[in-house]
């Protein structure tokens, strides 16, 4: 074998050095934009803490809004935004795991599939005031629901059933085809697959769809102002259970709501300094609620994965 | 060779199930091509043949798992014993098909489920849950797979804690436990280490007596050790069909002796 002769060797380093050069330019870049991300994040809740932490007192979850600001608290709101978002679960989850699999297990692979699926993605990107102004007609014109917890529980839903169906099929499309095929060998139906199979394996990631889902629905403004949604409310829907006969009450989904973001809009457009430190004290719980909701959703995709191996 | 006897007359013998004229088709692409082959009952017949020939396929025409997928097309007959149905016939439902043969599959592919919950699966699908039948048949199925021993105590653990070679003779339990008439193995050993693949192979023949076997196989030396009829593929042709020792020590066809010495594939 011949050695390299020296100007080869000095081209090979040269450009080595050049590559390597190159690496070191993108990774400087790479880090600028994530300590930009970063620093804007910590700036952000930095303010809201120091602006809004003193307000985060028990009366300040437990009193209605007031005129006056140290009174004022956001119990209409959280229960609004709560409730809101038992109704969007009840709706979209059903809903959209059933299509999901629908999509995944049984649909026909013909052009009717084809264009569903296409605008399943694209529902998934319509800007949010777009559902709202459907909800508006649909919801509380043509159907009469008014500007109710139903309506902005039942918008809600649409705004993140794209997001549910989407999660569903990824997490099926992530289960090994020779696990089904295996099901399938025994003599199982369909239904069997997707009962036992198919449902339970998927379900970390649909239950991590479902609450990314709606922490986004949470954090929702446009559509449920869109709606109608009460700006300032002093009392709270009616209780789902009582001591007398039957017990349960579904008069709570036709009551007018109130929601986080619509306070915290509200609070934000006051000129005096002390509702401006409300919306901070109210912004810094509705970001703790979607953390809280995201940390559960890794919780149990942990949780429940952990048995899921292939 | 596993026939030490002489070797009866082959037209003597049961058959179980028999392809006649059998094609497939995925889409356009013909993977059998008039396939004629016996499988006798309670033997075990192996499939060999190079990579794409077809011995896979064939396997999975006997318990229509090609009917899971788009595109993929049936010509010819299976017929099955002893009450002579066609296993490709329009009338017959695939998961009918499915709940008379049983398959073992090339990656062991246990459900993640309890040990317990994989080998009762079976039973489950049909329909039966008394606990006294379940447990018996469960039991039943880990002793033929030769697992009983080692799994009795754990029978609520997650089957993926088990070792490679013993998940493949739990799948084999589980293929078991619903009393199939003809088991299919696809490279059951494909996965595995010499020692989990001897004791599987030591299974297979400890089952013949019970159950017709067709097994594909890469592993030349595998067919020798474990079946009593070979037949070689080739680009989607059956070759040769015979006793083992026969296709291995005096093949009828110069392609199946270059095969079987080595010389290709």
């Amino acid at each position: 074998m011949k050695a390299l002769d020296t100007s080869a060797r000095e081209g090979m380093r040269a450009s080595i050095a050049t590559q390597k050069r190159r690496e070191l330019l993108f990774s400087v870049l790479g880090f600028a934009a994530l300590f930009l991300m970063f620093v804007t994040f910590v700036a952000l809740f930095v303010d809201m803490i120091s602006s809004g932490m003193d307000r985060l007192t028990l009366d300040f979850f437990t009193h209605f809004a007031s005129r006056r600001a140290e009174q004022a608290g956001i119990l209409a709101a959280w229960v609004g935004s709560f409730t809101v978002m038992l109704v969007t679960a009840f709706v979209a989850v059903p809903i959209g795991v059933g299509a999901g699999i629908y999509l995944e297990e049984y649909a026909p692979a013909n052009k009717l599939t084809a264009i569903i699926e296409i605008n399943i993605n694209n529902l998934a990107g319509v800007p949010s005031i777009v559902y709202g102004l459907l909800a508006l007609g649909m919801f509380v014109h043509t159907l009469g629901l008014g500007a109710t917890v139903l309506t902005a529980g039942l918008t809600l839903a649409l705004l993140i059933l794209p997001i549910v169906i989407v999660s569903t099929r990824e997490a099926i499309r992530s289960i090994p085809g020779m696990i089904r095929e295996a099901a399938y060998a025994l003599g199982a139906t369909r239904w069997q697959v997707v009962r036992h199979h198919v449902l339970p394996y998927s379900l970390p990631g649909i239950l991590t769809g479902v609450i990314i889902g709606l922490s986004r629905a949470i954090g929702e403004t446009a559509p449920i102002v869109t709606i109608g949604a009460v700006t300032f409310i002093a009392f709270l829907p009616e209780s789902p259970i009582s001591s007398t006969a039957p017990f349960v009450s579904f008069d709570w989904l036709m009551s007018p709501f109130t929601a986080m973001p619509i306070q915290i809009f509200n609070w934000t457009s006051r000129p005096e300094a002390a509702f401006q430190q409300n919306a901070s004290a109210a912004a810094l719980v509705l970001v703790a609620m979607t953390l809280v909701m995201n940390a559960l959703a890794i919780w149990l995709r942990f949780r429940l994965r952990r048995n899921l191996k292939w | 060779m596993s026939n030490k006897s002489p070797k009866p007359d082959l037209a003597s013998l049961p058959i179980k199930a028999e392809a006649r004229a059998l094609n497939f088709f995925y889409g356009q692409y013909q993977a059998l091509k008039n396939i004629n082959l016996p499988i006798h009952d309670r033997r075990v017949t192996a499939l060999i043949g190079p990579s794409g020939c077809g011995k896979s396929t064939f396997l999975r025409c006997f318990n229509r798992m090609h009917d899971l997928y788009r595109g993929n097309r049936y010509e010819g007959e299976i017929r099955f014993h002893p009450d002579d149905i066609n296993l490709l016939g329009a009338d017959i439902d695939p998961i009918e098909v499915r709940m008379r043969l049983s398959m073992v599959f090339q990656k062991p592919n246990p459900f993640p489920k309890s040990i317990y919950e994989n080998v009762a699966y079976g039973l489950r699908v049909r329909g039966e849950n008394k606990r006294s039948v379940l447990d018996a048949k469960v039991e039943e199925a880990l002793t033929n797979a030769a697992l009983w021993n080692e799994v009795k105590d754990r029978l609520h653990e997650q089957a993926n804690n088990l070792s490679g070679g013993q998940q493949q003779r739990m799948c084999i339990a589980r293929a078991l436990a619903s009393d199939p008439e003809l088991l299919l193995f696809d490279e059951p050993t494909s996965a595995l280490d010499p020692i989990a693949t001897a004791s599987i192979e030591d299974l297979i023949h400890q089952l013949k007596d019970k159950v017709t076997i067709l097994i594909v196989t890469h592993n030349m030396q595998q067919a020798a050790r474990v079946s009593d009829f070979t037949a070689y593929m080739y680009l989607g042709d059956l070759i040769e069909f015979g006793w083992t020792d026969d296709v291995f020590f005096s093949p009828k066809h110069k392609q199946t002796e270059d095969y079987i010495t080595g010389r290709f594939g």
